[in-house]
């Protein structure tokens, strides 16, 4: 996994609540083995943008943007993970939303990417800053110290449990990180199969 | 983990506590005794699990199904010829984990198998990257959804990391009038509760109404659970549930059998559990329900009227074309689709079938069934009911999700309006610019005889 430590750019500011991932990434562009998640990502919202005023993503100081901003409930709905490799593809590297949907927020910490939730009393003041700054200038994110630094030096601290930390900083491997625990999976293992012995093979 | 002996435990802690194998940093590592694989990631996932070179640990309890991407219709004759398909057949093979193909007799929406062969079983943990694996909670399993790299995590280890989830009863009391069904009963539950309370939560659906549904229609209760934003759902197994599974193509046998009961039998929450929250809903006097918005919450009964919404919710009657106050009976369709894990299960079609006997789908109208599984095709044929259907115009398909998110190609025309049985009614979920209303089968069948949104109940009355 790609390890994340800090990571310094534009915030693009996408403060909906509920985005689910059909709209992240529509299925019509998924129908592909190997999809362009670029062009997937939004596909549906970018389409119906106009040239005067462009999906956020689109406008050019976004273009780029490696941090994401959005309401609560972010990466609802369908439990596809292409919505993160599509946000990775354009270059996401955080998403600071005021809650996550769980399955998704998961497979955000499976392939790098930071999910942040700021303190209640935090989160409009952010917001606000991302809006008024609009891209001109950049904002700094810190998993080390655990902060966002905006333009203007204000400093918002965010909470993250011990190990989706490490296992961030680190780029651990999750399979490997599980299987120190293996004697205690070997047991649970032999245990079910002693008193649940029904829940062994589905080839019989 | 621990029960406190004061207050008891519930039905998920029971579940959870007979499957924590460690906790670590405010997350429990659950086993999961059944993985199941569906043919979008399959070749994916699989194929990531070489690369880093992980083996899968237990290839025995996994299952491949081929469900997202199998074409409802022949084009030229040729079915299953996706590339999906094809690549899910080759990983399946080598990794030599059980596939239930197109054509086969066990093929179908892996929620519906699952349950269906008697594989999704009570008190056993389900995993699938699907967000509706909590339907089988119906059956009294553990579904939890999961991402595909967290997929290749539990084929490796066989486990997940977990955060225990809040726990939350909803007590259902009343009973189904006839031309209702679990669908509308769930659709009043997402329009009474919202989408905020149960947010991430596990649920246990209890009380007088769910008693009396069968195992499929609390499937149904489950698979829409996930709509109110729940992480999994329940019902506590009971006679039902047991006399449902007994002789199930996997479905313990014998003197295995009469011990899974007695397990089963203690799989209820305990009289002291106590819940974060514990929500009571009446559904006596209950109507056919439908949604009129984007959100399977924005419901309403099909006699009633678009509500006045504030501003945010006005997106959703904007997006589907309707007015503030105007009645949904008499609005014309272009569509109907009955399917879907939802709605596609032998009980859903029956229901249809009552309305359409004798009837014909309206001019004008494409009315598509798509049976949930091969297995509820069979019966579906034995019993008549495709030939209710086919003599009334409806398409009927090859089992798989067909419509639900469009996965097998079959999508609707932009600005179509469609009644269908799924569970998502969101912008664009069934095509760009699709307007769908989410009801039971049995209003989806009497829209498709009228032309028009209507009330499903005229209809059944008499058989
Ligand atoms: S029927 Fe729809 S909701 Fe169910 S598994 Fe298939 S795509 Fe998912």
């Amino acid at each position: 996994m790609e390890k994340f430590s800090q990571v310094r750019g534009a915030a693009a500011p996408l403060l909906l609540d509920n985005v689910n991932t059909d709209q992240i990434t529509p299925v019509v562009f998924m129908r592909s083995l190997e999809p362009d998640y670029e062009k997937a990502l939004f596909g549906r919202w970018r389409l119906a943008a106009s040239e005067a005023e462009p999906f956020v993503l689109d406008r050019p100081h976004f273009k780029r943007a490696p941090i994401l901003v959005a309401g609560a409930n972010f990466g609802c709905g369908s439990a596809r993970e292409v919505a993160v490799w599509a946000l990775v593809a354009h270059g996401i590297r955080c998403i600071v939303a005021r809650s996550f949907s769980e399955v998704f927020r998961e497979s955000t910490l499976k392939n790098g990417v930071l999910p942040i939730c700021l303190g209640v009393a935090d989160q409009s003041a952010f917001e606000q800053k991302v809006v008024a700054v609009d891209g001109q200038a950049a904002f700094e994110v810190d998993l080390v110290a655990q902060t966002i630094t905006c333009p203007d030096g204000t400093v918002f601290s965010f909470a993250m449990a011990h190990n989706e930390r490490a296992a961030l900083l680190e780029g651990l491997d999750d399979v490997a990180l599980t299987l120190r625990h293996r004697a205690l999976i070997d047991a649970r293992e032999a245990q079910i199969a002693i008193e649940q012995p029904w829940l062994q093979s589905v080839r019989s | 983990m621990k029960a406190d002996p004061n207050h008891g435990a519930t039905l998920f802690d029971k579940i959870w506590a007979r499957h924590a194998v460690t906790q670590e940093d405010g997350k429990t590592l659950l086993y999961i005794d059944r993985v199941v694989v569906d043919d979008v990631r399959a070749s994916q996932v699989l194929k990531n699990m070489e690369r880093r070179g992980l083996a899968i640990r237990r290839p025995d309890l996994a299952v491949v199904v081929q469900d997202h991407s199998v074409p409802s219709f022949a084009t030229n004759g040729v079915l299953g010829g996706s590339a999906f398909l094809d690549a899910t057949r080759v990983a399946a093979r080598r990794h030599g984990l059980r596939l239930f193909d197109v054509g086969e007799a066990e093929q179908g929406i892996s929620h519906v198998v699952m349950p269906e062969l008697g594989l999704a079983l009570p008190g056993s943990t389900y995993v699938c990257v699907d967000s509706h694996s909590p339907t089988v909670g119906g059956a009294g399993a553990l579904g939890l959804a999961c991402g595909s790299t967290e997929l290749e995590h539990v084929l490796a280890t066989q486990t997940m990391w977990v955060r225990k989830p809040r726990q939350i009863r909803i007590r259902l009391d009343g009973e189904l009038a006839a031309g209702l069904s679990a669908k509308d009963v769930i659709l009043h539950v997402l329009g009474e509760v919202g989408l905020e309370t149960a947010r991430g939560a596990a649920i246990e659906f209890a009380g007088t109404m769910i008693d009396s549904l069968s195992v499929e229609e609390r499937l149904t209760i489950c698979n829409m659970a996930v709509e109110l934003g729940a992480r999994t759902a329940l019902v506590a197994p009971d006679e039902v549930t047991f006399a449902w599974l007994a002789s199930r193509r996997f479905a313990p046998q014998a003197d295995v059998w009469r011990q899974a009961l007695g397990a089963w039998e203690v799989l209820r929450s305990d009289d002291e559990a106590r819940f974060d929250a514990d929500i009571a809903i009446d559904c006596r006097g209950l109507e056919p329900q439908i949604t009129w918005g984007t959100t399977p919450a924005q419901v309403m009964p099909i006699t009633g009227r678009v509500p006045d919404m504030a501003d945010a919710s006005r997106a959703g009657v904007t997006y589907m074309g309707l007015d503030p106050g105007e009645r949904l009976i008499g609005r014309k369709i272009d569509r109907v689709f009955i399917g879907s894990c939802t709605n596609a299960r032998l009980s859903d079609l029956e229901s249809a079938a009552q309305v359409l006997a004798g009837r014909k789908v309206a001019a004008g109208v494409k009315a598509v069934v798509v049976p949930g599984s091969r297995g509820v095709a069979r019966e579906a044929e034995a019993r008549g009911l495709r030939d209710i259907f086919l003599a009334a115009g409806f398409l009927w398909g090859e089992p798989g999700c067909s419509m639900c998110a469009g996965g097998g190609g079959e999508t609707v025309a932009a600005g179509e309006r469609i009644v269908s049985t799924t569970n998502r009614n969101f912008e664009g979920r069934q095509g760009t610019g699709v307007r769908t209303h989410l009801a039971s089968p049995a209003t989806a069948a009497a829209a498709a005889v009228r032309g028009e949104i209507c009330d499903p109940r005229p209809f059944m009355q008499g058989g």
